[in-house]
C-alpha cells in the first residue's frame, strides 16, 4: 500500500482568556490509500481539532506547535500542510486531495442555494470542468450514493431531503472532487441505525471503488468495528492505544480503553452490570500531569503515573499502548 | 396483567397536530403523530419504548404526561393512591397529577436555567407546587434529594456552568424527582452523555426506581441501552406500537420485521460479525401521508398484499409478547 499521510507530533493550543488550552497534545499517526482509521474518543477528547488540523481548518486563536509536521502524499510529490499559508495555497488541501463530511448535514448545506448548485460550484473550483460537465458529474454522483430521481434531487434544497438522503448528497458531494483523502467527522452520528447501517455500507463500497484514505471519527466502538482497518483511542488530547481494530477491540490494553468497552451497553450480554469509568473528564485548563488518565485510573502503577508521561509501548507489532503498566514491564526499574 | 398492578392504561390513544396552511375547501391534512395506541405500564416497572426518528415516542410520552393535546382515546392513572383520568380532568386534578407525573430531558445543557443556583432549579417544583410550607423544609428536601443522586451538597450553591454533562444530568434528575413523583418520563436522557457517563446516570436511574419503587417510562432510540435498563419493551413505528414484549423476550424473540431490523442494524462490537443484517431500504415515510395497510409495508421485506391493505392489529398473548404482523406466525416458522 501507499503511505497517504504522515502526522509526526502534532501539537495544538487554543488562545483563550484563560490562558492556553491544549486540544492536541503530540500526536502522531499515518495512513495508507484505501486504509480507514478510526479516531475514537469522547467530547473533548480533541478527536474533531486533530482532524481540523489535516486541513488547517481550526479557527485564528489556534497555535501549532513548532515540531508539528503533517505531510500529504500526492501523485506529484509530497505537501507539507503545516507551510501551506494563505487560503488560496491551502486548496491544495481543502476541497482538493482532501475532502470532509461533517456530523449534521443540515447545518453544513447552505439552506438557500440548491443541492445542485453547491454541488456545481465547489467542482468549479476545484477542478477544470465547466458547468455543463460539472452538472452531469454532480448527478452521476447523487445516483451513485444510491439518491433515487437524482436529476431532481438535484434542485432541490437541502431542507426537502430527508436526513439519511442529506447525509448522501453530502457524500456525493465530498467525493465529486475525486479526493485523495476523505476525513468523517461522526457522519453517522445525527442518523437512525437503519439509515446508519445503510450509510456505513455506502462508506465502504465507496473505498473499494475509489481507494482513497478515510480519518473515521465517532464515539461509538461499534461504528468503528464496522469500518475501520485501524483504530486511534484519543483521551484528553493525547492517542493513548492504537492499532488494529481487531487488537484494540478484542484485546484492550490501556485502562481507558478498557473502561470504554465496560461501560457499553452490549446486547450480547445482558447480564453484566455497566461499569463506569469513574469521575468525569477533567477540564482542558486543569490537565494532570504525567498520565492524562491517571485522576480516573484504577490500576495505577504509582507515583509515575503522575509524574511522567508514558511512552508507547508495544502489545504487539501491530498495537501499541501508551501506559506505564506496560512500560514498567518492559524496562523494571 | 391484572388491572389492579397497572399505573398507566391507555386505550386507543391518539395524538394528532393539525398543519397550517389549509387551502380552502380542501381537507386539513393533519401530523397522526401517535395513533390508536393500547399500552398499559405495570406499577414500578422500568418499561422501555423505541423507535427512530419521527415514530411519535416523545409524542407518546408527553401525552402520557397531558402535556400535549390528547385528539381521541383514554388514558388512566391508577398509583393507588389517586385515581386519575387523563382525558377528563378537573384543574385541581391535574395539578395533583403534576406532582405524580414527571419528566426529564434529554439535553442537560439546555433543561437548566444558566442564572438560578442549583439549589434554585431542584427547589423550584417544590415551591411552584406549594409542596413545602417553610424554607427550612424545602431547604430539608433539596438536601435528601440531591444525596439521593449522590450530588455533592457543597455544589448546591453554584450555578450549572460549572458542571459536566454528566452532573448536569444528575441535577435534572433530582428536580424531577423532588416532588416525589409515581411516574417518570425519561426522553433520551443519556442520548447527550459519553458512554462513559451514560453508564453511571442509568446505574443512577435503576438504582433510585428501585429504591423509591418508581415506575419509569423510559424513552430511547438506543436499544442496547434499553435492553439493558429496562422490564419490558415497546417498539413504535409511525405513530402505532408494533411489538411490545418483556425486554429478554423481545431481544431473544423479536417477531415484527421491524423489530429484527432494528436489532441487526446495530453495528456489532466483532469486526468479523456476520452480516445477517437484513437492511431496511428506504426512510420512514411521513405522518402526514402514512401508506395504507400496515405502516411497515413499504420498507418490509416480507411485505404482502394483505399488508397493503390491511392494517393489522397488536394481538394479544398470554406471555406479554404483543406483535402487530399479519405474517409473524408464517415468518417464525419458516426462519
Amino acid at each position: 500500500m501507499t503511505r497517504l499521510l504522515d502526522v509526526e507530533n502534532l501539537t495544538l493550543q487554543f488562545k483563550t482568556d484563560e490562558g492556553l488550552i491544549t486540544a492536541v497534545d503530540n500526536v502522531s499517526f499515518s495512513l495508507d490509500a484505501g486504509e480507514v482509521m478510526g479516531l475514537v474518543g469522547e467530547s473533548g477528547s480533541g478527536k474533531s481539532v486533530t482532524a481540523k488540523s489535516l486541513m488547517k481548518l481550526n479557527p485564528h486563536n489556534a497555535v501549532y506547535g513548532p515540531d508539528t509536521k503533517i505531510t500529504l502524499h500526492l501523485d506529484d510529490g509530497p505537501v507539507d500542510i503545516m507551510s501551506l499559508k494563505s487560503a488560496k495555497e491551502m486548496r491544495v488541501a481543502r476541497g482538493g486531495a482532501i475532502s470532509m463530511i461533517f456530523q449534521e448535514p443540515m447545518a453544513s448545506f447552505a439552506p438557500a442555494i440548491s443541492i445542485g448548485n453547491q454541488m456545481v460550484e465547489q467542482l468549479q473550483i476545484h477542478t477544470a470542468m465547466n458547468k455543463k460537465r460539472a452538472t452531469e458529474v454532480s448527478i452521476e454522483m447523487l445516483d451513485r450514493v444510491g439518491i433515487s430521481d437524482a436529476s431532481t434531487r438535484f434542485k432541490q434544497y437541502a431542507f426537502e431531503l430527508s436526513g439519511g438522503m442529506r447525509q448522501r448528497a453530502m457524500i456525493a458531494m465530498a467525493l465529486s472532487t475525486k479526493p485523495k483523502l476523505l476525513i468523517a467527522d461522526e457522519p453517522t452520528t445525527a442518523l437512525d441505525v437503519t439509515i446508519q447501517a445503510q450509510v456505513i455500507d455506502l462508506m465502504k463500497d465507496l473505498v473499494k471503488d475509489f481507494g482513497m484514505g478515510i480519518v473515521f471519527i465517532t464515539h461509538d466502538l461499534g461504528v468503528i468495528a464496522q469500518t475501520a482497518d485501524t483504530v486511534a483511542v484519543m483521551y484528553l488530547s493525547r492517542i493513548v492505544e492504537r492499532g488494529t481494530v481487531r487488537d484494540v477491540i478484542r484485546n484492550p490494553s490501556h485502562p481507558y480503553t478498557k473502561g470504554l468497552l465496560a461501560a457499553l451497553p452490549r446486547l450480547d450480554d445482558l447480564d453484566t452490570p455497566l461499569t463506569p469509568i469513574p469521575g468525569d473528564i477533567p477540564s482542558p485548563l486543569e490537565r494532570p500531569s504525567g498520565c492524562v488518565f491517571n485522576t480516573r485510573c484504577g490500576v495505577k502503577v504509582g507515583d509515575i503515573c503522575s509524574a511522567q508521561i508514558p511512552d508507547f509501548s508495544d502489545i504487539s507489532n501491530s498495537h501499541q499502548t501508551a501506559c506505564h503498566l506496560y512500560s514498567s514491564e518492559a524496562t523494571p526499574s | 396483567m391484572s388491572d389492579d398492578n397497572v399505573l398507566i392504561k391507555a386505550r386507543d390513544l391518539s395524538v394528532h397536530f393539525p398543519l397550517r396552511g389549509k387551502k380552502m375547501f380542501a381537507e386539513a391534512q393533519v401530523v397522526r403523530a401517535v395513533e390508536g395506541v393500547n399500552l398499559d405500564i405495570a406499577r414500578s416497572s422500568f418499561f422501555g419504548l423505541v423507535g427512530e426518528s419521527g415514530s411519535g415516542k416523545t409524542t407518546l410520552g408527553r401525552a402520557l404526561l397531558k402535556a400535549v393535546p390528547i385528539t381521541r382515546g383514554t388514558v388512566q392513572y391508577d398509583d393507588g393512591e389517586a385515581q386519575i383520568d387523563l382525558t377528563n380532568v378537573d384543574k385541581k386534578q391535574l395539578k395533583d397529577y403534576r406532582t405524580r407525573a414527571q419528566l426529564i430531558f434529554q439535553d442537560p445543557y439546555a433543561a437548566l436555567s444558566p442564572r438560578m443556583t442549583v439549589r434554585d432549579i431542584i427547589a423550584e417544583p417544590l415551591e411552584v407546587m406549594g409542596l413545602t410550607k417553610t424554607r427550612e423544609e424545602t431547604d430539608a428536601r433539596v438536601r435528601e434529594i440531591a444525596e439521593k443522586c449522590r450530588l455533592n451538597l457543597e455544589h448546591l450553591r453554584r450555578f450549572p456552568h460549572a458542571f459536566s454533562g454528566g452532573q448536569r444530568q444528575r441535577i435534572s434528575i433530582a428536580r424531577a424527582l423532588v416532588s416525589n413523583p409515581r411516574f417518570v418520563v425519561a426522553d433520551e436522557s443519556v442520548a447527550a452523555l459519553d458512554v462513559s457517563i451514560q453508564a453511571d446516570v442509568l446505574n443512577l436511574l435503576k438504582e433510585i426506581q428501585q429504591e423509591m419503587g418508581l415506575t419509569f417510562l423510559f424513552i430511547s432510540h438506543d436499544l442496547s441501552v434499553v435492553a439493558h435498563i429496562c422490564d419490558h419493551v415497546a417498539v413504535m413505528y409511525l405513530g402505532r406500537l408494533v411489538e411490545t414484549a418483556p425486554t429478554r423476550e423481545l431481544f431473544n424473540n423479536p417477531r415484527h420485521p421491524y423489530t429484527k431490523a432494528l436489532l441487526s442494524a446495530i453495528p456489532s462490537l466483532d469486526p468479523d460479525a456476520p452480516k445477517t443484517a437484513q437492511k431496511l431500504i428506504g426512510e420512514i415515510p411521513s405522518p402526514t401521508n402514512p401508506p395504507p395497510g400496515c405502516k411497515f409495508q413499504t420498507r418490509c421485506p416480507n411485505a404482502i398484499n394483505i399488508c397493503r391493505v390491511d392494517e393489522p392489529k397488536l394481538e394479544h398473548s398470554s406471555t406479554g409478547h404483543e406483535v402487530a404482523c399479519h405474517r409473524w406466525q408464517e415468518l417464525m416458522n419458516t426462519m
